[in-house]
């Protein structure tokens, strides 16, 4: 579905991500996790088309994507939620999914029934006529989401949805994505819980200081050491080896 | 409610046509005019948040459309008003596509139309096609098939007919697709872009339909006072006075410019009649801006709003 081929990016003096590759197979999960400030949201903004790569290529089943607009991208397929959440403060929760769904709707009577139906089935029923900015950091990652899948993506790039989440609302937002998966859309998610994306995918990248450190099933990636180094320090992978 | 609403509309708009004092129809002409151009401003910025400090420029345009196209070619002047939409609306799509390519917003693109109205201001200033300083005067010709009314009335209903036009054109903005992706544009850019609104043709074609629809209003104004010069036509104050009226009344709203220019017209026919220095009109303007910014964002629409809610 998705293939990313050495992407890089550099601010100024400061190398945000080095040659980054990677495949997402269609149908199913992919993460691409990290510790804070490995990369990743470069990655997924270079990947949306919010920022232009220095080098590399990415492409949507076939097609060259690199460096189309991020709305040329909404419209042949790919479309991200944000991490910190960007709702149309002004405008109903509804009105926020319908903006969604009028990529695919010319027609309000239309579009305005698929964002009933999204909302619905996200979880957000009962908050349709209420402003977008009544909603509760649960309620507004739903809404990322919701109005995402609204505009009927064949991949749906996922922000760190779970980040500042209680665990129960995580539990419901993991369900949800699979139900999405489901759906037929494939999924590439950020985060940087890595508990959270074990349960969840079935492929997953590990960024650290901008570059692919590995790669595999999520049982495999929680035993590599060079992942644990990556997140709890050097040495560490030694240290947790010698206590066990 | 609503029908008693939309009743009394209908009652205070051909109410006018039933007054004998020309004096009090003028008035009623002129609030209406303010109505029309607020609610132009207002589809621009308003729902798509192009706070436009130069929309005179349109208003000017068609101005100069209608005279120079009676007084050097001898056409008609009923064809200014197709010449005049189309003119600003070429006007607004040019101004819009510079200015949203380079990414200008906020404060920047108010600056940019602020500053494209002072080029026209000056242009049509020097320039020996639109007679520089001198403007252009418009042959007497009293007639309806000269676009030229004896009885105020008459223009009262022309002016009418503009305001229930760009009044339906926000309506449409309310409802449609198209106000849904520049509302969109307008609260979130990049969540906007995200969800695939192409940002630069979406804010480019309001301009547009905002420019065309302006450039009538200064057709109108030309037919009315057989005069246009380059300060009437691209003056800085009646910029001021579109983007009031629609802030006044409630931008973004379908009704806040008329409810808008009513106040507005109250509050300074009120004061002229209390106090007569020049300059201050404008400068009770600036007040009245102040106020609504501090105190009322969203105009009295939104007191409206939330006294109901």
């Amino acid at each position: 579905m998705l293939e990313v081929s050495g992407i890089s990016k550099r601010f100024g003096g400061l190398q945000a991500v080095r040659e980054v590759s990677l495949t997402v197979p269609a149908g199913g999960i992919t993460a691409l996790i990290g510790p804070n400030g490995a990369g990743k949201t470069t990655t997924f903004a270079m990947i949306a088309g919010f920022i232009r790569p220095d080098a590399g290529r990415i492409r949507l089943s076939g097609q060259d994507v690199t460096r189309l607009r991020p709305d040329r991208i909404a419209a042949a397929g790919m479309v991200r939620t944000f991490q910190i959440t960007q709702p149309f403060a002004g405008l109903s929760v509804l009105e926020n999914i319908r903006v969604g769904a009028f990529l695919r709707h010319a027609e309000t009577a239309a579009a305005t029934e698929a964002a009933r139906a999204v909302g619905q089935r996200l979880g957000l029923g009962a908050f349709l006529d209420r402003p977008a900015s009544a909603l509760t950091v649960a309620g507004r990652k739903r809404l990322e989401v919701a109005r995402a899948l609204a505009t009927q993506p064949r991949l749906l790039l996922l922000d760190e949805v779970m980040a500042g989440l209680n665990p129960t609302e995580i539990h419901e937002i993991v369900a949800m994505i699979r139900d999405i998966r489901d759906g037929g859309v494939t999924i590439l998610l950020i985060e940087h819980i890595m508990q959270a994306v074990a349960a969840l995918a079935d492929n997953v990248y590990v960024l650290a200081e901008g570059a692919l450190i590995a790669h595999g099933t999520p049982k495999a990636i929680a035993d590599d050491p060079r992942v644990i180094e990556a997140y709890l320090g050097r040495g560490a992978a030694a240290r947790l080896a010698a206590h066990a | 409610m609503k029908p008693v609403l939309i009743a009394a509309a209908v009652l205070l708009a051909l109410g006018p046509f039933a007054l004998t004092s020309q004096s009090l129809v003028n008035i009623a002409m002129l609030t209406v005019v303010s109505a029309f151009l607020g609610q132009c401003w207002n589809i621009a910025g308003g729902f798509g948040g192009l706070t436009s400090f130069g929309h005179t420029i349109f208003f000017g345009t068609g101005a100069y459309a209608a005279a120079i196209m009676q007084t050097r070619w001898g056409l008609n002047p009923w064809l200014a008003l197709p010449a005049a939409l189309v003119l600003g609306a070429v006007v607004g799509a040019a101004i819009g596509a510079a200015s949203f390519r380079a990414g200008l917003r906020g404060s920047y693109f108010a600056l940019v139309t602020l500053a494209f109205a002072e080029v026209f201001r000056v242009l049509s200033n020097s320039l020996d096609f639109t007679r520089g300083g001198l403007g252009i005067n418009i042959p007497l010709g009293m007639g309806a098939a000269n676009f030229q009314f004896a009885d105020r009335r008459a223009t009262y209903a022309v002016a009418l007919v503009l305001l229930v036009l760009a009044t339906s054109a926000a309506a449409w903005l309310k409802r449609a697709r198209f106000g849904a992706q520049l509302v969109a544009l307008r609260e979130n850019e990049d969540a906007a872009a995200a969800l695939g609104i192409d940002l630069v043709r979406t804010k480019t074609a309001a301009l547009a339909l905002s420019g065309g629809l302006t450039a009538l209003g200064g057709v109108l104004y030309a037919q009315t006072y057989l005069y246009v010069d380059p300060s009437i036509s691209f003056g800085v104050e009646r910029s001021v006075e579109m983007l009031l009226v629609a802030m006044i009344g409630g931008a973004g709203s379908v009704w806040g410019p008329i409810l808008g220019a009513i106040v507005l017209h109250i509050i300074a026919d009120v004061s002229r009649a209390w106090i007569a220095t020049p300059g201050f009109a404008p400068m009770l303007y600036g007040v009245v801006l102040l106020v609504i910014i501090g105190v009322l964002p969203r105009g009295i629409i939104g007191v409206w709003e939330r006294w109901r809610a």
